[in-house]
């Protein structure tokens, strides 16, 4: 299943359910609606996808894991999260489908720097990936190189674990010290992406901030949850 | 204690007394109109009740200042308002990050079971 979590999309949703029933056309595409104020719902219906609902806004982490959770209760065994904004190119989903078959890793992330691929982001955003790449690598054992990528794919294994706890506001970070916390595995696929076709991101001035400060506390606080850190070695 | 010492006391008393009849005619009355729920209310009465008791009670506030090493009982009076007032707020953080984790699932389960009615026989295959 692909996951398309969205808020107030109506200008991009569209697109992007087109353009990922072209690569995927036998995978059903569920957008995520937030509880949108604009016609997002109608726009992806009128694509082609089925749409989930929110009653009311939940902010990121909630609208992701109710995609989670459905999915699931579903049966199925692989999702992939795609963006509602089109910044995340549907060419990729193949390749991130076919890591999780191959490997066998609970999660892949489809990463802007793995590879030298000419990807672009703001200078800020650069920051502030080197600077959570740092944070990370002891916790997690190993470096991942774009952990604020919401291009992801996971496993059942990881479905269950984010049924039962996924971070509410800023969800890519934590969720992968959530799974450090169960001794899951996550590779990265090489992916590029785009300009957002339409909107404005969330994370904007005074909100970059919170984000920061709001990720650290949830790592923190997940961090205090790990029974086995790495220096201990993984679980056979 | 110095008479002026003693007359800004007495008044803090007073003002606290007064404060702590106020917010339990004010939780009652919330509570007859039914606008707070019984079991949320205890926080509230519980701690005007202890500050209303300290206010009255000279000797118990000389003593608790002499317990914890200050001198002025004004100070004690002070740090036991802050107290309770940080005990009932934080009482009331783990109370509010409960409903919301709770009507985070609701909101997901009511989407997820408007995703089933509308798609109803239309799951295919599982991939």
């Amino acid at each position: 299943m692909v996951i398309v979590p969205a808020y107030n999309e109506a200008g991009a949703v569209g697109t992007v359910v087109c353009e990922i029933q072209r690569v995927v056309p036998k995978i059903p595409v569920v957008v995520i609606d937030d509880c949108s104020l604009d016609s997002t719902i109608d726009v992806a219906e009128a694509a082609g996808a089925r749409v989930l609902p929110l009653p009311h806004h939940l902010g990121l982490g909630g609208c992701v894991q109710a995609g989670y959770k459905l999915a699931f209760e579903l049966g199925y065994d692989y999702v992939i999260r795609v963006d509602a904004d089109g910044q995340h190119d549907p060419r990729y989903i193949p390749d991130l489908l076919a890591e999780l078959r191959r490997t066998g890793v609970e999660m892949v992330i489809g990463s802007r720097f793995v590879a030298a691929n000419g990807n672009s982001t703001t200078f800020l955003r650069t920051i502030g990936i080197r600077f959570f790449r740092a944070i990370l690598r002891p916790i997690l054992g190993h470096t991942v190189y774009d952990p604020t990528s919401g291009y992801i794919g996971v496993n059942r294994k990881a479905l269950e674990v984010f049924s039962r706890s996924f971070p509410l506001e800023y969800p890519e970070i934590e969720a992968l010290v959530v799974l450090r916390r169960k001794d899951f595995r996550f590779s990265e696929v090489a992916c590029k992406m785009r300009k957002r076709m339409a909107g404005r991101s969330s994370l904007t001035g005074s909100r970059s901030l919170s984000y920061i400060v709001h990720v650290l506390l949830g790592v923190f606080v997940n961090v205090l949850k790990i029974e086995r850190p790495p220096w201990r070695g993984r679980r056979d | 204690m110095a008479g002026p010492e003693r007359l800004i006391v007495d008044r803090l008393l007073d003002i606290i007394a007064i404060m702590a009849l106020v917010l339990i005619a004010l939780t009652l009355g919330t509570l007859r109109r039914a606008h707070i729920r019984v079991e949320y209310s205890v926080s509230w009465l519980v701690g005007a009740l202890v500050l209303l008791g300290l206010s009255l009670s000279r000797r118990t506030l000389e003593g608790m200042s002499t317990i914890v090493g200050l001198e002025s009982p004004a100070l004690a009076l002070t740090l036991v308002v802050g107290c309770v007032f940080l005990i009932i707020f934080f009482r009331f953080t783990v109370i509010i990050s409960k409903l919301r984790d709770d009507n985070v699932a609701l909101a997901q389960r009511v989407a997820a079971l408007e995703y089933y009615r509308k798609n109803r026989g239309d799951e295919g295959t599982v991939t």
